[in-house]
Protein backbone atom coordinates (compact mmCIF):
# COMPACT_ATOMS: atom_id res chain seq x y z
CA UNK A 1 0.00 0.00 0.00
CA UNK A 2 1.52 3.35 -0.99
CA UNK A 3 1.74 6.14 1.52
CA UNK A 4 -0.96 8.12 -0.21
CA UNK A 5 -3.35 5.16 -0.25
CA UNK A 6 -2.70 4.49 3.41
CA UNK A 7 -3.40 8.11 4.35
CA UNK A 8 -6.64 8.27 2.39
CA UNK A 9 -7.69 4.86 3.69
CA UNK A 10 -7.28 5.99 7.29
CA UNK A 11 -9.24 9.21 6.82
CA UNK A 12 -12.00 7.58 4.83
CA UNK A 13 -12.25 4.91 7.52
CA UNK A 14 -12.77 7.61 10.12
CA UNK A 15 -15.48 9.13 7.95
CA UNK A 16 -17.09 5.72 7.48
CA UNK A 17 -17.14 5.22 11.25
CA UNK A 18 -18.80 8.59 11.74
CA UNK A 19 -21.34 7.77 9.04
CA UNK A 20 -22.07 4.46 10.75
CA UNK A 21 -22.82 6.52 13.86
CA UNK A 22 -25.96 7.74 12.13
CA UNK A 23 -27.54 4.32 12.62
CA UNK A 24 -25.54 2.91 15.54
CA UNK A 25 -25.56 5.77 18.00
CA UNK A 26 -28.43 6.28 20.44
CA UNK A 27 -30.28 9.58 20.03
CA UNK A 28 -28.50 11.35 22.88
CA UNK A 29 -25.04 10.61 21.52
CA UNK A 30 -26.16 11.29 18.00
CA UNK A 31 -26.98 14.86 18.97
CA UNK A 32 -23.66 15.14 20.78
CA UNK A 33 -21.59 13.79 17.93
CA UNK A 34 -23.45 15.98 15.44
CA UNK A 35 -22.48 18.97 17.55
CA UNK A 36 -18.90 17.70 17.84
CA UNK A 37 -18.64 17.31 14.07
CA UNK A 38 -19.74 20.91 13.52
CA UNK A 39 -17.36 22.18 16.18
CA UNK A 40 -14.58 19.97 14.80
CA UNK A 41 -15.11 21.60 11.40
CA UNK A 42 -14.57 24.92 13.12
CA UNK A 43 -11.44 23.49 14.78
CA UNK A 44 -10.17 22.13 11.45
CA UNK A 45 -10.34 25.65 10.09
CA UNK A 46 -8.54 26.93 13.15
CA UNK A 47 -5.91 24.25 12.66
CA UNK A 48 -5.27 25.39 9.07
CA UNK A 49 -4.31 28.83 10.40
CA UNK A 50 -2.67 27.80 13.66
CA UNK A 51 -1.47 24.24 13.28
CA UNK A 52 -0.28 24.43 9.70
CA UNK A 53 0.52 28.08 9.02
CA UNK A 54 1.57 29.04 12.54
CA UNK A 55 -0.94 31.87 12.97
CA UNK A 56 -1.97 31.92 16.61
CA UNK A 57 -5.25 33.80 16.41
CA UNK A 58 -7.31 34.58 19.48
CA UNK A 59 -10.12 36.02 17.43
CA UNK A 60 -11.65 33.15 15.51
CA UNK A 61 -14.96 33.58 17.33
CA UNK A 62 -15.42 36.58 15.04
CA UNK A 63 -15.31 34.32 11.97
CA UNK A 64 -17.50 31.69 13.62
CA UNK A 65 -19.87 34.50 14.66
CA UNK A 66 -19.83 35.93 11.13
CA UNK A 67 -21.05 32.59 9.82
CA UNK A 68 -23.55 32.18 12.64
CA UNK A 69 -25.08 35.63 12.24
CA UNK A 70 -24.49 35.81 8.50
CA UNK A 71 -26.81 32.84 8.14
CA UNK A 72 -29.03 33.48 11.16
CA UNK A 73 -29.89 37.11 10.46
CA UNK A 74 -30.71 36.36 6.84
CA UNK A 75 -33.01 33.52 7.84
CA UNK A 76 -34.64 35.54 10.58
CA UNK A 77 -35.02 38.92 8.89
CA UNK A 78 -34.91 38.19 5.16
CA UNK A 79 -36.60 34.81 5.26
CA UNK A 80 -33.76 33.19 3.33
CA UNK A 81 -33.94 29.39 3.07
CA UNK A 82 -31.32 27.31 4.90
CA UNK A 83 -29.24 26.46 1.81
CA UNK A 84 -28.51 30.01 0.63
CA UNK A 85 -28.16 31.09 4.27
CA UNK A 86 -25.47 28.47 4.80
CA UNK A 87 -23.65 29.73 1.73
CA UNK A 88 -23.95 33.33 2.96
CA UNK A 89 -22.55 32.27 6.33
CA UNK A 90 -19.54 30.59 4.71
CA UNK A 91 -18.81 33.70 2.66
CA UNK A 92 -19.30 35.95 5.69
CA UNK A 93 -16.69 33.96 7.59
CA UNK A 94 -14.22 34.20 4.73
CA UNK A 95 -14.87 37.91 4.14
CA UNK A 96 -14.46 38.68 7.82
CA UNK A 97 -11.19 36.75 7.92
CA UNK A 98 -9.96 38.66 4.86
CA UNK A 99 -10.84 42.02 6.42
CA UNK A 100 -9.23 41.18 9.76
CA UNK A 101 -6.25 39.50 8.10
CA UNK A 102 -5.45 42.49 5.90
CA UNK A 103 -4.78 44.50 9.04
CA UNK A 104 -3.82 41.93 11.65
CA UNK A 105 -1.25 40.18 9.45
CA UNK A 106 0.84 43.32 9.52
CA UNK A 107 1.70 42.15 13.02
CA UNK A 108 3.26 38.93 14.24
CA UNK A 109 3.39 36.75 17.32
CA UNK A 110 1.95 38.28 20.48
CA UNK A 111 0.82 41.41 18.66
CA UNK A 112 -1.15 39.26 16.22
CA UNK A 113 -2.82 37.48 19.14
CA UNK A 114 -3.81 40.80 20.71
CA UNK A 115 -5.03 42.39 17.48
CA UNK A 116 -7.19 39.38 16.58
CA UNK A 117 -8.52 39.27 20.14
CA UNK A 118 -9.51 42.92 19.96
CA UNK A 119 -11.23 42.52 16.61
CA UNK A 120 -13.22 39.60 17.97
CA UNK A 121 -14.15 41.57 21.07
CA UNK A 122 -15.31 44.45 18.86
CA UNK A 123 -17.41 42.00 16.89
CA UNK A 124 -18.94 40.56 20.05
CA UNK A 125 -19.82 44.02 21.34
CA UNK A 126 -21.29 44.92 17.96
CA UNK A 127 -23.65 41.98 18.26
CA UNK A 128 -24.72 43.08 21.74
CA UNK A 129 -25.06 46.69 20.66
CA UNK A 130 -27.41 45.94 17.78
CA UNK A 131 -30.02 44.29 19.96
CA UNK A 132 -32.83 45.25 17.63
CA UNK A 133 -31.44 42.88 15.01
CA UNK A 134 -29.57 40.32 17.04
CA UNK A 135 -31.69 40.18 20.21
CA UNK A 136 -28.43 40.62 22.11
CA UNK A 137 -27.50 38.11 24.74
CA UNK A 138 -30.84 36.40 24.52
CA UNK A 139 -30.13 35.48 20.92
CA UNK A 140 -32.35 34.32 18.10
CA UNK A 141 -34.13 31.01 18.10
CA UNK A 142 -34.52 29.89 14.52
CA UNK A 143 -37.91 28.41 13.88
CA UNK A 144 -38.19 24.83 12.76
CA UNK A 145 -39.84 25.81 9.47
CA UNK A 146 -36.74 27.83 8.52
CA UNK A 147 -34.44 24.89 9.09
CA UNK A 148 -35.27 22.84 6.02
CA UNK A 149 -32.45 21.79 3.69
CA UNK A 150 -33.36 20.03 0.43
CA UNK A 151 -36.67 19.04 1.99
CA UNK A 152 -35.10 17.59 5.14
CA UNK A 153 -35.89 18.87 8.60
CA UNK A 154 -32.57 19.82 10.20
CA UNK A 155 -34.13 19.87 13.65
CA UNK A 156 -34.73 16.11 13.47
CA UNK A 157 -31.96 13.84 14.76
CA UNK A 158 -31.01 11.89 11.64
CA UNK A 159 -31.04 14.69 9.03
CA UNK A 160 -29.14 16.87 11.48
CA UNK A 161 -26.54 14.19 12.06
CA UNK A 162 -26.16 13.60 8.33
CA UNK A 163 -25.92 17.31 7.58
CA UNK A 164 -23.22 17.72 10.25
CA UNK A 165 -21.46 14.69 8.82
CA UNK A 166 -21.58 16.08 5.27
CA UNK A 167 -20.10 19.35 6.48
CA UNK A 168 -17.36 17.63 8.43
CA UNK A 169 -16.56 15.16 5.65
CA UNK A 170 -16.26 17.94 3.07
CA UNK A 171 -14.06 19.92 5.44
CA UNK A 172 -11.86 16.92 6.18
CA UNK A 173 -11.35 15.92 2.55
CA UNK A 174 -10.56 19.48 1.48
CA UNK A 175 -8.18 19.88 4.39
CA UNK A 176 -6.38 16.61 3.77
CA UNK A 177 -5.97 17.52 0.12
CA UNK A 178 -4.87 21.05 0.99
CA UNK A 179 -2.18 20.21 3.53
CA UNK A 180 -0.64 17.59 1.24
CA UNK A 181 -0.66 19.93 -1.77
CA UNK A 182 2.16 22.32 -2.75
CA UNK A 183 0.12 25.12 -1.16
CA UNK A 184 0.04 23.19 2.10
CA UNK A 185 3.77 22.68 1.93
CA UNK A 186 4.24 26.44 1.73
CA UNK A 187 1.90 26.97 4.69
CA UNK A 188 3.98 24.58 6.76
CA UNK A 189 7.17 26.27 5.55
CA UNK A 190 5.82 29.61 6.79
CA UNK A 191 5.09 28.08 10.17
CA UNK A 192 8.57 26.59 10.37
CA UNK A 193 10.61 29.54 9.11
CA UNK A 194 9.03 32.60 7.59
CA UNK A 195 12.28 34.30 6.62
CA UNK A 196 13.51 31.22 4.79
CA UNK A 197 10.22 30.97 2.93
CA UNK A 198 10.46 34.60 1.89
CA UNK A 199 13.94 33.96 0.51
CA UNK A 200 12.57 31.11 -1.57
CA UNK A 201 10.34 33.69 -3.24
CA UNK A 202 7.09 33.27 -1.33
CA UNK A 203 5.18 36.33 -0.20
CA UNK A 204 4.49 35.58 3.49
CA UNK A 205 1.75 38.22 3.78
CA UNK A 206 -0.24 36.96 0.81
CA UNK A 207 0.19 33.32 1.78
CA UNK A 208 -0.83 33.89 5.38
CA UNK A 209 -3.80 35.94 4.27
CA UNK A 210 -4.91 33.10 2.00
CA UNK A 211 -4.56 30.59 4.84
CA UNK A 212 -6.53 32.84 7.18
CA UNK A 213 -9.32 33.26 4.62
CA UNK A 214 -9.57 29.49 4.16
CA UNK A 215 -9.64 29.19 7.94
CA UNK A 216 -12.37 31.83 8.03
CA UNK A 217 -14.43 29.95 5.42
CA UNK A 218 -14.32 26.86 7.67
CA UNK A 219 -15.25 28.90 10.72
CA UNK A 220 -18.05 30.58 8.80
CA UNK A 221 -19.37 27.26 7.54
CA UNK A 222 -19.30 25.81 11.04
CA UNK A 223 -20.97 28.89 12.53
CA UNK A 224 -23.74 28.91 9.93
CA UNK A 225 -24.28 25.18 10.31
CA UNK A 226 -24.38 25.48 14.09
CA UNK A 227 -27.15 28.06 13.89
CA UNK A 228 -29.18 26.11 11.36
CA UNK A 229 -28.72 22.66 12.91
CA UNK A 230 -29.25 23.59 16.53
CA UNK A 231 -31.60 26.49 15.95
CA UNK A 232 -29.87 29.01 18.12
CA UNK A 233 -27.93 32.14 17.18
CA UNK A 234 -26.61 33.85 20.29
CA UNK A 235 -23.89 36.29 21.25
CA UNK A 236 -22.30 33.81 23.66
CA UNK A 237 -21.26 31.76 20.61
CA UNK A 238 -19.22 34.75 19.38
CA UNK A 239 -17.62 35.47 22.74
CA UNK A 240 -13.94 35.09 23.61
CA UNK A 241 -14.63 31.61 24.88
CA UNK A 242 -15.34 30.52 21.32
CA UNK A 243 -11.96 31.88 20.24
CA UNK A 244 -10.18 29.88 22.91
CA UNK A 245 -12.10 26.62 22.49
CA UNK A 246 -10.84 25.75 18.98
CA UNK A 247 -7.31 26.45 20.19
CA UNK A 248 -7.80 24.00 23.06
CA UNK A 249 -9.40 21.35 20.84
CA UNK A 250 -6.55 21.64 18.37
CA UNK A 251 -3.90 21.52 21.09
CA UNK A 252 -5.58 18.54 22.71
CA UNK A 253 -6.00 16.61 19.47
CA UNK A 254 -2.69 17.63 17.94
CA UNK A 255 -1.84 20.88 16.16
CA UNK A 256 -0.87 20.34 12.56
CA UNK A 257 -2.61 16.98 12.24
CA UNK A 258 -5.63 16.53 9.99
CA UNK A 259 -7.68 14.46 12.44
CA UNK A 260 -6.46 16.25 15.57
CA UNK A 261 -9.34 18.74 15.72
CA UNK A 262 -11.91 15.92 15.67
CA UNK A 263 -10.06 13.96 18.32
CA UNK A 264 -9.66 17.08 20.44
CA UNK A 265 -13.23 18.30 20.13
CA UNK A 266 -14.65 14.82 20.74
CA UNK A 267 -12.42 14.17 23.77
CA UNK A 268 -13.15 17.47 25.41
CA UNK A 269 -16.85 17.28 24.75
CA UNK A 270 -17.14 13.90 26.42
CA UNK A 271 -14.70 14.82 29.16
CA UNK A 272 -17.08 17.60 30.16
CA UNK A 273 -20.13 15.44 29.54
CA UNK A 274 -18.97 12.56 31.75
CA UNK A 275 -17.35 14.63 34.47
CA UNK A 276 -20.42 16.79 34.87
CA UNK A 277 -22.32 13.63 35.80
CA UNK A 278 -20.47 13.47 39.11
CA UNK A 279 -19.19 16.99 39.72
CA UNK A 280 -20.29 20.54 39.02
CA UNK A 281 -16.61 21.45 38.61
CA UNK A 282 -16.36 19.85 35.18
CA UNK A 283 -14.19 22.69 33.90
CA UNK A 284 -11.70 21.80 36.63
CA UNK A 285 -11.47 18.33 35.10
CA UNK A 286 -10.80 19.92 31.71
CA UNK A 287 -8.14 22.11 33.30
CA UNK A 288 -6.41 19.13 34.86
CA UNK A 289 -6.56 17.28 31.55
CA UNK A 290 -4.93 20.20 29.79
CA UNK A 291 -2.19 20.48 32.41
CA UNK A 292 -1.48 16.76 32.03
CA UNK A 293 -1.43 17.22 28.28
CA UNK A 294 1.10 20.03 28.45
CA UNK A 295 3.27 18.02 30.84
CA UNK A 296 3.21 14.65 29.14
CA UNK A 297 2.06 15.12 25.56
CA UNK A 298 2.73 18.73 24.53
CA UNK A 299 2.10 17.85 20.89
CA UNK A 300 -1.42 16.68 21.66
CA UNK A 301 -2.91 13.23 21.27
CA UNK A 302 -2.31 12.68 17.55
CA UNK A 303 0.83 14.79 17.57
CA UNK A 304 2.32 12.41 20.12
CA UNK A 305 1.14 9.36 18.21
CA UNK A 306 2.74 10.77 15.09
CA UNK A 307 5.98 11.52 16.91
CA UNK A 308 6.27 8.08 18.47
CA UNK A 309 4.66 5.69 16.04
CA UNK A 310 2.89 6.90 12.93
CA UNK A 311 5.41 9.23 11.30
CA UNK A 312 3.41 9.31 8.08
CA UNK A 313 0.32 10.87 9.68
CA UNK A 314 -0.50 14.12 7.86
CA UNK B 1 35.98 42.31 -18.31
CA UNK B 2 33.75 43.11 -21.25
CA UNK B 3 30.92 40.94 -20.02
CA UNK B 4 27.36 42.15 -19.47
CA UNK B 5 26.62 43.68 -16.09
CA UNK B 6 24.05 41.60 -14.25
CA UNK B 7 23.84 43.62 -11.06
CA UNK B 8 24.88 47.14 -10.33
CA UNK B 9 24.76 48.97 -7.01
CA UNK B 10 25.32 52.72 -6.85
CA UNK B 11 26.12 54.64 -3.68
CA UNK B 12 24.39 52.02 -1.57
CA UNK B 13 24.01 53.06 2.05
CA UNK B 14 22.64 51.55 5.23
CA UNK B 15 23.41 52.90 8.66
CA UNK B 16 22.29 51.40 11.95
CA UNK B 17 22.22 54.36 14.30
CA UNK B 18 25.79 55.63 14.29
CA UNK B 19 27.15 52.46 12.73
CA UNK B 20 27.86 52.90 9.04
CA UNK B 21 27.36 49.25 8.12
CA UNK B 22 27.27 50.00 4.40
CA UNK B 23 28.39 53.45 3.35
CA UNK B 24 28.21 54.61 -0.27
CA UNK B 25 29.16 51.34 -1.91
CA UNK B 26 29.47 51.13 -5.70
CA UNK B 27 29.50 47.57 -6.94
CA UNK B 28 29.14 45.64 -10.17
CA UNK B 29 28.65 42.00 -10.94
CA UNK B 30 29.43 40.73 -14.42
CA UNK B 31 27.14 38.03 -15.77
CA UNK B 32 28.59 34.57 -15.32
CA UNK B 33 31.42 35.45 -12.97
CA UNK B 34 32.31 34.14 -9.54
CA UNK B 35 32.78 37.20 -7.42
CA UNK B 36 34.01 37.01 -3.83
CA UNK B 37 33.23 39.56 -1.15
CA UNK B 38 35.78 39.62 1.61
CA UNK B 39 36.64 41.83 4.53
CA UNK B 40 37.23 41.70 8.29
CA UNK B 41 34.44 40.78 10.67
CA UNK B 42 31.94 43.62 10.88
CA UNK B 43 33.00 45.07 7.55
CA UNK B 44 29.38 45.06 6.39
CA UNK B 45 29.47 42.09 4.04
CA UNK B 46 26.26 40.42 5.21
CA UNK B 47 24.47 43.76 5.47
CA UNK B 48 25.57 44.58 1.93
CA UNK B 49 24.25 41.37 0.39
CA UNK B 50 21.11 41.70 2.51
CA UNK B 51 20.51 45.01 0.76
CA UNK B 52 21.05 43.32 -2.58
CA UNK B 53 18.56 40.55 -1.90
CA UNK B 54 16.08 42.77 -0.08
CA UNK B 55 16.19 41.36 3.42
CA UNK B 56 17.14 44.82 4.70
CA UNK B 57 15.68 47.99 3.15
CA UNK B 58 18.06 50.39 1.45
CA UNK B 59 18.46 53.86 2.98
CA UNK B 60 19.89 55.49 -0.11
CA UNK B 61 21.44 54.50 -3.38
CA UNK B 62 20.13 52.27 -6.16
CA UNK B 63 20.34 48.64 -7.17
CA UNK B 64 19.80 47.55 -10.74
CA UNK B 65 19.43 43.90 -11.63
CA UNK B 66 19.29 42.73 -15.22
CA UNK B 67 18.62 46.28 -16.37
CA UNK B 68 15.73 47.01 -13.99
CA UNK B 69 15.71 49.09 -10.84
CA UNK B 70 15.00 46.74 -7.94
CA UNK B 71 15.93 49.10 -5.09
CA UNK B 72 12.43 49.11 -3.59
CA UNK B 73 11.36 45.63 -4.64
CA UNK B 74 10.43 43.33 -1.72
CA UNK B 75 12.72 40.35 -1.14
CA UNK B 76 10.35 37.66 -2.44
CA UNK B 77 9.94 39.50 -5.74
CA UNK B 78 13.70 39.75 -6.12
CA UNK B 79 13.91 36.00 -5.63
CA UNK B 80 11.36 35.64 -8.42
CA UNK B 81 13.58 37.73 -10.68
CA UNK B 82 16.40 35.31 -10.04
CA UNK B 83 18.30 36.42 -6.96
CA UNK B 84 18.77 33.52 -4.56
CA UNK B 85 20.32 33.92 -1.13
CA UNK B 86 21.67 31.18 1.09
CA UNK B 87 21.92 32.02 4.74
CA UNK B 88 25.08 32.44 6.76
CA UNK B 89 23.50 30.65 9.68
CA UNK B 90 21.94 27.51 8.29
CA UNK B 91 18.22 28.04 7.91
CA UNK B 92 16.90 24.84 6.45
CA UNK B 93 13.38 23.79 7.49
CA UNK B 94 14.58 21.58 10.31
CA UNK B 95 11.29 19.72 10.83
CA UNK B 96 10.65 18.98 7.18
CA UNK B 97 12.20 16.25 5.09
CA UNK B 98 15.19 16.94 2.89
CA UNK B 99 12.92 16.37 -0.09
CA UNK B 100 10.37 18.94 1.09
CA UNK B 101 13.08 21.51 1.70
CA UNK B 102 14.21 21.37 -1.91
CA UNK B 103 10.69 20.81 -3.27
CA UNK B 104 9.71 24.18 -1.79
CA UNK B 105 12.29 25.81 -4.01
CA UNK B 106 11.38 23.72 -7.07
CA UNK B 107 7.62 24.27 -6.84
CA UNK B 108 8.07 28.04 -6.51
CA UNK B 109 9.67 28.31 -9.91
CA UNK B 110 7.11 25.91 -11.36
CA UNK B 111 9.50 23.01 -11.87
CA UNK B 112 8.52 19.36 -12.11
CA UNK B 113 8.22 18.59 -8.43
CA UNK B 114 9.51 15.06 -8.23
CA UNK B 115 11.98 14.98 -11.12
CA UNK B 116 13.62 18.35 -10.48
CA UNK B 117 13.78 17.87 -6.73
CA UNK B 118 15.50 14.52 -7.11
CA UNK B 119 17.87 16.03 -9.68
CA UNK B 120 18.76 18.90 -7.37
CA UNK B 121 19.45 16.46 -4.53
CA UNK B 122 21.48 14.27 -6.84
CA UNK B 123 23.61 17.21 -7.84
CA UNK B 124 24.75 17.82 -4.25
CA UNK B 125 24.89 14.16 -3.26
CA UNK B 126 21.92 14.15 -0.90
CA UNK B 127 19.63 11.97 -3.03
CA UNK B 128 19.85 8.98 -0.70
CA UNK B 129 18.78 11.17 2.22
CA UNK B 130 15.64 12.61 0.60
CA UNK B 131 13.33 11.14 3.21
CA UNK B 132 15.38 12.18 6.21
CA UNK B 133 14.24 15.04 8.46
CA UNK B 134 16.53 17.96 7.63
CA UNK B 135 17.25 18.82 11.27
CA UNK B 136 18.79 15.39 11.81
CA UNK B 137 21.38 15.88 9.05
CA UNK B 138 24.98 16.56 10.01
CA UNK B 139 25.99 20.21 10.01
CA UNK B 140 27.93 19.80 6.79
CA UNK B 141 24.98 18.18 5.06
CA UNK B 142 22.69 20.97 6.25
CA UNK B 143 25.04 23.51 4.67
CA UNK B 144 24.95 21.51 1.46
CA UNK B 145 21.15 21.32 1.63
CA UNK B 146 21.01 25.08 2.06
CA UNK B 147 23.04 25.44 -1.14
CA UNK B 148 20.86 22.86 -2.89
CA UNK B 149 17.78 24.96 -2.05
CA UNK B 150 19.43 28.00 -3.58
CA UNK B 151 20.40 26.08 -6.70
CA UNK B 152 16.97 24.50 -7.02
CA UNK B 153 15.54 27.99 -7.53
CA UNK B 154 17.52 27.97 -10.78
CA UNK B 155 18.67 31.53 -10.04
CA UNK B 156 20.51 33.97 -12.26
CA UNK B 157 22.44 35.20 -9.26
CA UNK B 158 23.32 33.00 -6.33
CA UNK B 159 24.48 34.80 -3.20
CA UNK B 160 26.31 32.48 -0.83
CA UNK B 161 26.93 33.84 2.66
CA UNK B 162 29.93 32.02 4.12
CA UNK B 163 28.99 28.70 2.57
CA UNK B 164 32.07 26.76 3.67
CA UNK B 165 31.92 27.81 7.31
CA UNK B 166 32.23 24.69 9.41
CA UNK B 167 32.73 22.34 6.46
CA UNK B 168 35.43 19.68 6.40
CA UNK B 169 38.09 19.86 3.68
CA UNK B 170 36.52 17.08 1.64
CA UNK B 171 33.16 18.88 1.76
CA UNK B 172 34.84 22.12 0.70
CA UNK B 173 36.19 20.36 -2.39
CA UNK B 174 32.70 19.14 -3.27
CA UNK B 175 31.42 22.66 -2.75
CA UNK B 176 34.04 24.14 -5.06
CA UNK B 177 33.21 21.65 -7.79
CA UNK B 178 29.54 22.52 -7.38
CA UNK B 179 30.11 26.26 -7.75
CA UNK B 180 32.27 25.77 -10.82
CA UNK B 181 29.49 23.74 -12.40
CA UNK B 182 26.81 26.41 -12.01
CA UNK B 183 28.73 29.21 -13.74
CA UNK B 184 28.37 30.77 -16.24
CA UNK B 185 24.61 30.08 -16.33
CA UNK B 186 24.40 31.35 -12.80
CA UNK B 187 26.45 34.25 -11.50
CA UNK B 188 27.86 33.63 -8.03
CA UNK B 189 28.49 36.20 -5.31
CA UNK B 190 30.34 34.63 -2.45
CA UNK B 191 31.02 35.95 1.04
CA UNK B 192 33.89 33.87 2.28
CA UNK B 193 36.51 33.90 5.01
CA UNK B 194 38.47 30.92 3.75
CA UNK B 195 41.14 32.57 1.58
CA UNK B 196 42.05 29.32 -0.17
CA UNK B 197 38.48 28.99 -1.40
CA UNK B 198 38.36 32.65 -2.43
CA UNK B 199 41.65 32.60 -4.33
CA UNK B 200 40.78 29.30 -5.91
CA UNK B 201 37.24 30.12 -7.07
CA UNK B 202 36.85 33.84 -7.55
CA UNK B 203 37.55 35.63 -10.80
CA UNK B 204 37.11 38.95 -9.09
CA UNK B 205 37.23 40.01 -5.48
CA UNK B 206 35.76 43.01 -3.71
CA UNK B 207 37.16 43.94 -0.31
CA UNK B 208 34.90 45.74 2.13
CA UNK B 209 36.18 47.53 5.21
CA UNK B 210 34.12 49.69 7.60
CA UNK B 211 31.23 49.59 5.18
CA UNK B 212 33.21 50.91 2.22
CA UNK B 213 34.88 49.32 -0.78
CA UNK B 214 38.58 49.11 -0.17
CA UNK B 215 39.51 47.48 -3.45
CA UNK B 216 38.12 45.47 -6.36
CA UNK B 217 40.14 43.34 -8.70
CA UNK B 218 41.44 39.94 -9.68
CA UNK B 219 42.84 37.67 -6.96
CA UNK B 220 46.33 38.74 -8.08
CA UNK B 221 45.48 42.45 -7.76
CA UNK B 222 43.97 41.96 -4.34
CA UNK B 223 46.89 39.93 -3.07
CA UNK B 224 49.27 42.67 -4.18
CA UNK B 225 47.21 45.55 -2.81
CA UNK B 226 48.99 47.09 0.20
CA UNK B 227 45.81 48.62 1.65
CA UNK B 228 44.11 45.24 1.62
CA UNK B 229 47.10 43.61 3.20
CA UNK B 230 47.05 46.16 5.98
CA UNK B 231 43.34 45.87 6.62
CA UNK B 232 42.70 42.22 6.20
CA UNK B 233 45.31 39.81 5.04
CA UNK B 234 47.63 40.85 7.83
CA UNK B 235 50.60 41.48 5.51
Amino acid sequence: MTLSTRIWALHLAVLAALLAGSVLLPAYHQTNVAKVMVLATYAMGYNIAFGYTGLLSLGHALFFGAGLYGAGLLVQHAGLPAGPALLAGILAGGAMAAAVGLLALRTQGVAFMIVTLMFAQAGYLTILYNTAWTRGEEGIVIAREARMLFGHDLSADLPRYLAAFALFAAGLVVKLWLVRSPTGRVMIALRENEERSRMLGYDPYARKLAALVISGLYAGAAGAAYGLLFGYVGASLASTQYSILPLLWVLLGGAGTVLGPLVGALSMFYLIDYSSAFTTASLLVVGVALVLLVLFAPRGILGTIRERWLKWLP
Amino acid sequence: MAAVTLLEARDLTRHFGGLKAVNGVDFELAEGEIHALIGPNGAGKTTFVSLLCGRIPVQSGTIRFDGADITRLPAHKRVRRGIAYTFQITQVFANLSVFDNVALAVQRRGGRLDVDTRAALDRVGLADRAGQIAGTLSYGHQRVLEIAMGLALDPRLLILDEPTQGLANAEIDIFKTLVRQVVPDTTVLLIEHNMDVVMDLAQRITVLNFGEVLATGTPGDIRANPAVQAAYLGG
